[in-house]
């Protein structure tokens, strides 16, 4: 601080001196010339990238009179965000398809035991449907907004394109609030079990079994589920915030900020839908017996032992193996 | 054809907001939109300069570009329009302007925005020449007319200029010559990548 203080009187001290030197300066400019001092648009746009002043009508935020940084918003809008977008959700179906292709859906190595296991309860099984309903509707309402122009609009023509961009941009606005609030839910019912911990190192290291016929041991979940969750709880929160700056002009920036918040709200949602094609792929053809768990809420115990054995353990230390509901292998659960 | 421009001498301008309320008067803009403001840099300090802003009407106009719907079009005059019929009220184009021209007036819930409204070089819209529709949208289309915008027409000090961007360069241009000076023509370099050399 003391180096501060001393900083700052050297500083006073040199435009005091100045002030004096330019005072006794004998005046020479004896025509007058109202340019002289008078504001330049190159100078003030130099300075700060915007030009801002006074206006007299109630309108306070029409008083930013340029503000060229638009152009870098556009060339990121139109060119930067199609590319990351394209390649990000191109990639990952690409990726998935030769997944699919070269390892095929991995299967009950055990075969069924037709014993099963509640593996989310109802209100959990609530909160991730509504949630995953919203963000499908979201991310295509969305992605409209950025593919739909060059890609859609040439199929349906203008009328039939602004309608159905019209009826989507409602959709997006009013389930941002579902959304939201499943996020929050999310990061609060499940939390306890996400947290990592030196078993996700291991399970990541023997490539968490999907490839070769590993199975790593696994609490409730797995590196791989924690990682989804905390792409839902950060890119979902990041998503909420920035939507909901965009969506109430001026309560939290100016147009500058909207921008941004734009790039960040666009970026992190085409990494997030890309996420969610990998967890759509592994809950239903990537795996057999996964969806049964958000399905019907219930494992096979099978299932259980190989891709989340700790937790299993845990369970039956709980409540006794015998108390897992025995079912009928005929009518497996969807 | 034409290339339509506007042009502030912002060392005449005299901020006397006559343009304003013109604008709102002849177009029948609604409540809480203005299509043109006066903004006045450095207010009370010495060299303060008021600039009467509206769209530019640009080459290569931002909002056109980013439109999601593509509800723009330029005229053969070079002003820039769009359609409020397939405009969805998104906000895209109000980010990329570098000049803050689109608003929207609030409709429905929290800052739910309504069709875009902006400047329309007194050149109406899509509907036809100074039909009802036409009106009622956009406002008086006096370009059909034969006449240029009100703004411009009836600016005091002859500050405001709208025309034909080679004649009104060139009348500013005489202007400098003549006083001596000219702080230049604000946003034409970011509004139509050029700007007059005096």
């Amino acid at each position: 601080m003391a180096s501060f203080g001393r900083y700052i009187r050297v500083v006073l001290g040199a435009w005091a001196f100045l002030l004096i030197v330019l005072m006794s300066m004998p005046s020479s400019a004896q025509q007058v010339n109202p340019t002289a001092s008078s504001v330049k648009e190159q100078q003030l746009l130099q300075e700060l990238n915007r030009i801002q002043g006074r206006v007299s009508i109630p309108d306070q935020r029409s008083g930013v009179l340029e503000q060229p940084a638009g152009r870098d918003w556009r060339e990121f809008r139109n060119v930067t965000l199609r590319w990351i977008g394209g390649i990000a959700i191109i990639g990952m179906l690409a990726v998935l398809v030769i997944f699919y292709l070269s390892r095929g859906m991995v299967r009950l190595e055990s075969g069924r035991s037709g014993r099963s296991i509640v593996r989310f309860t109802p209100f959990e099984r609530f909160v991730h449907w509504m949630t995953a309903t919203c963000f499908i509707i979201l991310a295509v309402s969305g992605l409209n907004i950025t593919f739909g122009r060059p890609l859609l609009l040439p199929l349906i023509g203008f009328e039939a394109f602004s309608e159905w961009s019209q009826w989507a941009k409602y959709a997006h606005n009013y389930l941002s609030f579902p959304f939201t609030i499943g996020v929050v839910l999310i990061f609060l019912i499940w939390i306890a079990g996400n947290i990592p911990n030196k078993l996700d190192i291991d399970w990541l290291k023997r490539g968490g079994g999907m490839i070769g016929h590993d199975h790593p041991p696994a609490y409730r979940f797995n590196a791989g589920q924690k990682a989804i969750y905390w792409i839902v709880v950060v890119g979902g929160g990041a998503v909420a915030v920035t939507g909901y700056q965009l969506m109430f002009p001026f309560y939290l920036s100016g147009i500058e900020g909207m921008q941004i918040a734009q790039i960040v709200h666009s970026v992190v949602s085409v990494l997030f839908v890309a996420a969610m094609l990998a967890h759509i792929y592994i809950g239903t053809i990537g795996m057999e017996g996964a969806f049964e768990a958000m399905g019907s809420g219930t494992v096979d115990v099978n299932w259980a032992k190989e891709h989340h054995s700790l937790w299993l353990e845990e369970q039956n230390a709980r409540t006794g193996p015998n108390e897992a509901r025995s079912q009928p292998a005929a009518t497996p659960a969807e | 054809m034409a290339r339509m421009k506007f042009l502030c001498d912002a060392d005449r301008c005299i901020e006397c907001n006559a343009c304003v309320t013109a604008c709102k008067n002849e177009h029948e803009v609604p409540w809480g939109i203005n299509r043109r403001r006066v903004v006045t840099i450095n207010d009370g300090k010495p060299g303060e300069r008021s600039i009467s802003m509206a769209c530019m009407h640009c080459t290569d106009a931002p909002c056109a570009a980013v439109c999601p719907v593509n509800c723009f079009y330029t005229t053969a005059d070079s002003v820039v329009l769009h359609s409020k019929d397939l405009c969805i009220g998104c906000g895209y184009c109000f980010y990329a302007c570098p000049f803050g021209a689109p608003q929207y007036p609030k409709v429905g819930n929290f800052g739910s925005r309504g069709k875009m409204d902006k400047c329309t070089y007194c050149a109406g819209g899509p509907e036809a020449d100074g039909s009802k529709e036409e009106y009622e949208k956009y406002g008086a289309n006096r370009l059909a007319e034969g006449k240029l915008p009100l703004c411009a027409e009836m600016c005091s000090t002859k500050s405001l200029l709208a025309g034909d961007g080679e004649i009104i360069a060139q009348i500013y241009k005489e202007r400098v010559t003549k006083r001596g000076y000219g702080s230049g023509a604000w946003g034409w370099k970011t509004a139509y990548r050029e700007t007059i050399e005096s």
